[in-house]
């Protein structure tokens, strides 16, 4: 058996993982699953022993969890073109200081929006206004932070060719872009960045990959998101509770 | 100018890289930034990273902040032992995984561990309700639970048979609570073996001196200077969140 990768595009590194692979022309099976199912908690459709979390990689024996493990297996094992995670030891640790600063601020911040509009209520809960608005000012010091810091006068986040950091954090917005947050108003240089990305990866590949996320609202508003089952919801009100 | 580590042993991070560069004899000057008396707050350290946060390193005019970055550049640079960070593709991806997994849960849980039950009381004058910090325990122990079933299993070390930088990151992490004086090994006869292994792997002495600071904690932090309460006190928050 090839390479698997489960994933759902819903997911922010989920569609990293994906993005990832499409562009570099990666041979895959793709396992897509459904998390508003809970179809991760089932071994059917995940290997059982995976933190019940996507993206999951499924190479031969060996599985692997953690995007950003994946995309660095994914470079070095198909040798993608080195710009992606450069062999030069300076920019290449540009990216993990990119990366670290990311878990920090970045991921788990820019998600809060899909959960408060669509996820929460999707099982009959209100994120309170007063999180909402922490959560607006922590993503406005994190876009401050990644242009300024990060960005600054580069075409791309941590030099002058895109790399892992680029989709990392492409994706991460993206999921409070597509529901309507405007993150680059008044951003001129990062809504720069974002474009520049994307015309990397080609309009095609970003269309494939964000049409769910895009189309989420929307489903939502003709009740054609699933009903979670559930044990998928308490999963669900765990995530909500940790909302800051 | 040589290698420079902007580090204070109360922090974490800071801790494993201590124990990694003297644990491979490289050689550095260590800079000092005493979080708790907001040393890393001055205009001097924000030239070195503007963000105010320590572990930093100064390699010339080149400057690196956080911790992983920082691990996996001396890695390189000093081309230390393989087992820190295999060639191996399979093998390095299971240290890659661990380190990516640890940011936003190991990490944060012992994080709390400290503040909640330290910290906040003893040095911010700020009492931690008994049910929060029960709930950050249960929350730890959840996390426990998953470092020693998904990741270390049967295994001698986290990641493999030998010690590698996922080890080192773990151990100066739960070190958090048993500085706060959780007794998170007990009933985890598995995890106290692998914690006993890492200690003889990067040797007692070197262990004890990299943890003095942590391990004291409790009996020597005291209430903080108001200002000084003042200017930690958003950025602890945010931290903590
Ligand atoms: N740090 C992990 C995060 C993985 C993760 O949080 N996955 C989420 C989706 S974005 C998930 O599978 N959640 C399902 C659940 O917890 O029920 C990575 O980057 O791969
Ligand atoms: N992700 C960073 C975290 C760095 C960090 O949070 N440092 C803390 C000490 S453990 C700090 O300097 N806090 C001071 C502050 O934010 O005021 C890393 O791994 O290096």
């Amino acid at each position: 058996m090839g390479l698997e990768l489960y994933l759902d595009l819903l997911s922010q590194p989920s569609r990293a993982v994906y993005i990832f692979a499409k562009k570099n022309g990666i041979p895959f099976q793709l396992r897509a699953l459904d998390l508003l199912k809970g179809h991760h908690l089932n071994p059917e459709f995940l290997p059982a022993n995976s933190l019940q979390r996507v993206p999951v990689l499924k190479d031969g024996d060996f599985l692997l969890t953690e995007s950003v493990a994946i995309l660095i297996y994914l470079s070095i094992k198909y040798q993608t073109a080195d710009h992606w995670y450069p062999s030069d030891l300076q920019a290449r640790m540009r990216i993990h200081e990119y990366l670290g600063w990311h878990g920090d601020c970045i991921r788990s911040t820019f998600g809060v929006s899909l959960w408060a509009q669509v996820l929460a209520p999707l099982i009959g809960i209100q994120v309170p206004e007063e999180k909402l608005k922490r959560n607006r000012a922590a993503m406005d010091r994190a876009l401050q932070c990644l242009e300024d810091k990060f960005l600054g006068d580069k075409a791309f986040l941590t030099g002058q060719q895109v790399t892992l950091a680029d989709i990392m954090a492409l994706e991460e917005l993206m999921q409070a872009v597509a529901i309507g947050c405007d993150l680059f108003e008044g951003r001129p240089r990062l809504a720069a960045w974002r474009q520049r990305v994307e015309a990397f990866l080609g309009a095609d590949l970003c269309r494939e990959t964000h049409s769910v996320i895009w189309s989420i609202r929307e489903l939502a508003a003709n009740k054609k998101l699933p009903d979670p089952p559930p044990e998928m919801r308490s999963r669900m009100l765990l995530r909500i509770a940790r909302i800051p | 100018m040589g290698l420079e580590l902007y580090l204070d042993l109360l922090s974490q991070p800071c801790r494993a890289i201590y124990i990694f560069a003297k644990k491979n004899g490289i050689p550095f000057e260590m800079r000092t930034v005493e979080l708790l008396k907001g040393q890393h707050l001055s205009d001097a350290f924000a030239q070195v990273n503007p963000l105010k946060m320590v572990p930093a390193l100064k390699d010339g005019d080149f400057t690196l902040t956080e911790s992983v970055a920082i691990l996996l550049y001396l890695t390189r640079k000093y081309q230390v032992p393989d087992h820190w960070y295999p060639q191996d593709l399979q093998a390095r991806a299971r240290v890659d995984e661990y380190l990516a997994w640890q940011h936003v849960t190991l990490r944060r849980n012992c994080l709390r561990a400290l503040w909640h039950k330290v910290m906040f009381p003893v040095f911010l004058g700020e009492p931690v309700s008994p049910e929060v910090q029960a709930a950050t325990l249960a929350e730890l122990d959840v996390t426990l639970q998953i470092l020693e079933d998904k990741f270390l299993q049967n295994k001698a070390f986290l990641a493999g048979p030998h010690i590698s930088l996922a080890d080192l990151v773990a151990i100066t992490e739960l070190m958090h609570p048993v500085g706060a004086g959780c007794q998170i090994f007990e009933g985890r006869p598995k995890l106290a073996a692998w914690r006993q292994r890492v200690e003889a792997a990067v040797g007692a002495v070197l262990f004890q001196e990299a943890h003095e600071v942590i391990l004291k904690a409790k009996d020597t932090v005291s209430l903080a200077d108001p200002s000084v309460k003042q200017k930690l006190m958003p950025r602890v928050l945010a931290m903590i969140r």
